[in-house]
């Protein structure tokens, strides 16, 4: 992999206006997924909508070409609400949107913004019954006296029609902003995470949570750590991690105790003294932690470097990658315009054996843990063209020995920040948000994980 | 598109080692990055006299800091507090960011008290305040001062206001804090010349309207308002301040002895900011809601009234957790009261 990547970008636009510069708010993505085979992509945005891409099944006529990502659905989430009682505005932004696995025809997905988290079913129809007895093709009651004769009605085929509907509403059981949902391997139950709680849910239960993580200090003017992502086990359905804002890690195991306050795991790497700045802790900050799809390795995001972890060390982490330590002289200002406070996600292949995160400009970072080969790529409407290879991108130093088509650091757009990435769980596509445009490539020379 | 230009590498090394240097105003153009809003034209215009201590000696300890260190922490200190002020949108402001931030000024804090300058800004800080007045406190920042006698009163901060010229957030205070920072900044020589004073502290925009439209809380809704279209920053500061100290006042009156006398200046922003109910029943009413959210934020920006607060109090709330006297002072209420005149005088109209 690395930098031998083929991609073919498939551009869908969601909200772009061509001709204008600027972007509509609401249509800013900012959550991306892939369901547990790939089949579906579902994004969300600033909006509250939701919507879904499904990958079209893979021609025959070209057995090489592999199905690109159309619209499926699109549907409306969250609705922005007020708080009466704090009189503050609750965001329709969708924060995370998680995938059951698929147990029927039906697909169902977990979609959250700051408050609620909802469950929705996604479901096919393209057959509808004709032929009612007292109904005419247009749904008007028949007169009775006409009806001669009875008939049973019959399935006919239809234009295939994709239907959302909210199945659950999981409500008022966070006080502060949900940063993660997480289902668990046991399908029955998942959590919340807000900067503060986690909450502990069963899927068919609306009205109760059990609280299983509480940071809250009974002074609230004690409060120095809050919780910024969580996310279950992948196989064991009684672990889970949480990451902190000062940089540390936690596995609880939910059989130990029924407040899992207390944890059995503490990752943390021991600051490097020579480094201390004032913005050491912002930065450690931890933005984003993922289980590996075998479950031994945790993959986190702080703001520049990423990190692999193993489960059996705690010390520190087995493998740093510097995403863009570039940024690491401009800390002041990037602190100045809030850039630091920018919440970066990270993403596995399916194979584990690379890993990948966002940064500014509308570049990405691969990184390959087995060559140690990385690679910078852009995710624009002017470098991608359809079926066009990905040009590698490099980010030179302000000053320094410039090649064509390097970027000084100077030139970044901080304000094109590609924040949200997913990966397909078994092929080589990925998938990117950059502001409000979703990038789908796919590596069409690689299409197997190694 | 990203304003900063490079930062020199003498801005990086500061905040991770302590590095001397020879002459603040060689160091100072390095200081900040390039193409970010200045308030001044000609860093020549700021003090030699920067860092140096005057009449009143500092200890030892906090000369042998290099000045150009120390003015950016301060710097860096005050855009903190500048930041944790400005959380207070329509929505709930970020938690995380909130905290991060308010360790970033804990941080701060602690090294300088280590250092000793805190004792010093502190000090000089009660020895600029005004105890009586606000709008004596607006005389102070419109006159013409003379160097040497305000370099003796506060050594430390106003050079570094001064040098903040990348940072437009000096001339944004902490509401409540304005009053002391504001005095602080005018005790600066440059700072009195004309080009400064015109914008924040001058003969306007806020203290016309100060004089014009005396309802504090309207104003302030107004404002506040206004604030977040503007670009400018200034003006916020001064409308706040103003209307912060008077409407605290107000407050203070109105509401009964609440151990978190923070919050109490928090309900003053009406539209805005929810204030947690004071009587203690409708507390156990609401006790689900958890006001304590609000707590943070009010200990975070340091909703101080009183003008003896200097705004480094907040940060002293931040250690020690205790919800900070409020001194309420016969001043205020006379300001109150010519408001009122006024106000009377303008609704009439």
């Amino acid at each position: 992999m690395g930098e031998d990547t083929d991609a073919a970008p498939t551009l869908n636009h969601h909200g772009f206006l061509p001709d204008h510069n600027y972007v509509t708010d609401a249509d800013i993505i900012s959550t991306v997924e892939f369901n547990h085979t790939g089949e579906l992509l579902a994004t969300g945005d600033k909006g509250g909508r939701v919507v879904i891409f499904q990958r079209e099944p893979e021609s025959k006529t070209e057995p090489f070409s592999q199905g690109e990502y159309n619209v499926y659905s699109t549907f409306q989430s969250h609705e922005p609400e007020f708080d009466y009682l704090k009189s503050l505005e609750i965001e329709e932004k969708i924060n995370k949107i998680r995938w059951l696995p698929q147990q029927n025809a039906a697909h169902f997905l977990l979609s959250t913004n700051d408050k609620t988290i909802k469950l929705w079913k996604v479901s096919e129809r393209d057959k509808r019954p004709e032929g009612y007895n007292l109904k005419d093709e247009e749904g008007r009651i028949k007169d009775i006296s006409t009806v001669t004769s009875l008939q049973v009605p019959v399935l006919k085929p239809m234009d295939l029609m994709v239907e959302v509907t909210p199945r659950r509403v999981f409500a008022n059981a966070h006080t502060y902003h949900i940063n993660s949902i997480s289902v668990n391997s046991d399908y029955e139950t998942y959590m919340s995470a807000d900067d503060l709680r986690i909450n502990l849910w069963n899927l068919d239960i609306t009205d109760r949570s059990f609280n299983i993580v509480d940071i809250k200090p009974a002074n609230m003017e004690d409060l120095t750590e809050v919780i910024t992502a969580a996310e279950f086990h992948p196989h064991h359905c009684n672990l889970f991690v949480y990451s902190s804002s000062k940089g540390t890690l936690r596995l609880c195991d939910m059989r130990e105790a029924a407040l899992c306050d207390k944890h059995s795991k503490l990752f943390e790497e021991p600051e490097d003294p020579s480094a201390r700045s004032f913005f050491s802790e912002i930065i450690s900050s931890v933005s984003d932690v993922k289980f590996s799809h075998s479950g031994r390795y945790l993959l986190t995001r702080d703001y520049l470097t990423a990190k692999v972890w193993d489960l059996n060390m705690e010390s520190k982490p087995l493998e740093t990658y510097q995403v863009h330590d570039y940024l690491r002289s401009k800390l002041c200002s990037l602190y100045e315009n809030d850039c630091i406070f920018d919440k970066f996600e990270c993403a596995w292949n399916g194979a584990d054996s690379v890993i990948m995160t966002g940064a500014y400009n509308n570049f990405f970072r691969m990184f390959d843990r087995n060559t140690k080969r990385d690679v910078t790529l852009e995710a624009s409407r002017e470098s991608s063209k359809p079926r066009a290879v990905l040009k590698p991108r490099r980010v030179c130093a302000a000053g320094g020995k410039r090649r064509k088509d390097d970027i000084s650091v100077d030139s970044l757009d901080f304000t094109k920040k590609i924040l949200h990435t997913a990966w397909h769980p078994t092929e080589n596509i990925i998938a990117i948000a950059a502001t409000n445009n979703l990038y789908i490539f796919q590596d069409k020379l690689n299409s197997e994980m190694h | 598109m990203f304003v900063c230009g490079s930062i020199c590498g003498a801005a990086v090394d500061f905040l991770s080692h302590r590095v001397c240097l020879s002459s603040p105003s060689q160091q100072r153009p390095n200081m900040f990055p390039k193409g970010t809003k200045r308030k001044f034209s000609d860093p020549a215009e700021e003090p030699a006299s920067s860092g140096d201590p005057g009449p009143a000696a500092p200890p030892p300890a906090a000369r042998t800091l290099s000045s150009s260190y120390s003015l950016q922490r301060q710097s860096l200190l005050d855009m903190s507090l500048i930041k944790l002020q400005l959380c207070h949108m329509l929505v709930e402001p970020n938690l995380c960011r909130s905290v991060l931030i308010a360790n970033t000024v804990r941080q701060i804090q602690e090294e300088m008290t280590q250092d000793g300058t805190w004792q010093i800004m502190t000090q000089a800080l009660a020895a600029a305040q005004c105890p009586a007045d606000r709008l004596v406190a607006t005389e102070v920042l419109c006159r013409q001062t003379e160097p040497g006698a305000q370099a003796g009163q506060s050594p430390k901060p106003f050079p570094v206001v001064g040098l903040e010229e990348g940072y437009h957030s000096e001339e944004v205070v902490m509401e409540g804090e304005v009053e002391t920072e504001v005095t602080m900044s005018t005790l600066s020589p440059q700072l009195s010349s004309s080009s400064y004073l015109a914008g924040p502290f001058g003969m306007d925009p806020c203290w016309d309207e100060e004089d014009e439209d005396g309802d504090c809380e309207e104003e302030e809704e107004e404002e506040e308002e206004e604030e977040e279209e503007e670009e400018e920053e200034d003006e916020e500061e001064e409308d706040s301040e103003e209307c912060m100290s008077e409407a605290d006042e107000a407050d203070r009156d109105h509401l009964s002895a609440d151990s978190r006398t923070g919050e109490q200046v928090f309900g003053t922003f009406e539209i805005k900011h929810p204030t947690p109910p004071p009587d203690p029943a409708l507390e156990e009413l609401f006790s689900d809601v958890d006001p304590s959210y609000y707590d943070l934020d009010t200990v975070l920006t340091g909703m101080q009234s009183t003008p003896k607060m200097g705004p480094y109090d907040l940060l002293e709330s931040l250690s020690s957790h205790a919800p900070t006297a409020l001194s309420s002072s016969a001043s205020c209420r006379s300001d109150l009261n010519e408001l009122d005149h006024i106000m009377e005088i303008i609704v009439g109209s």
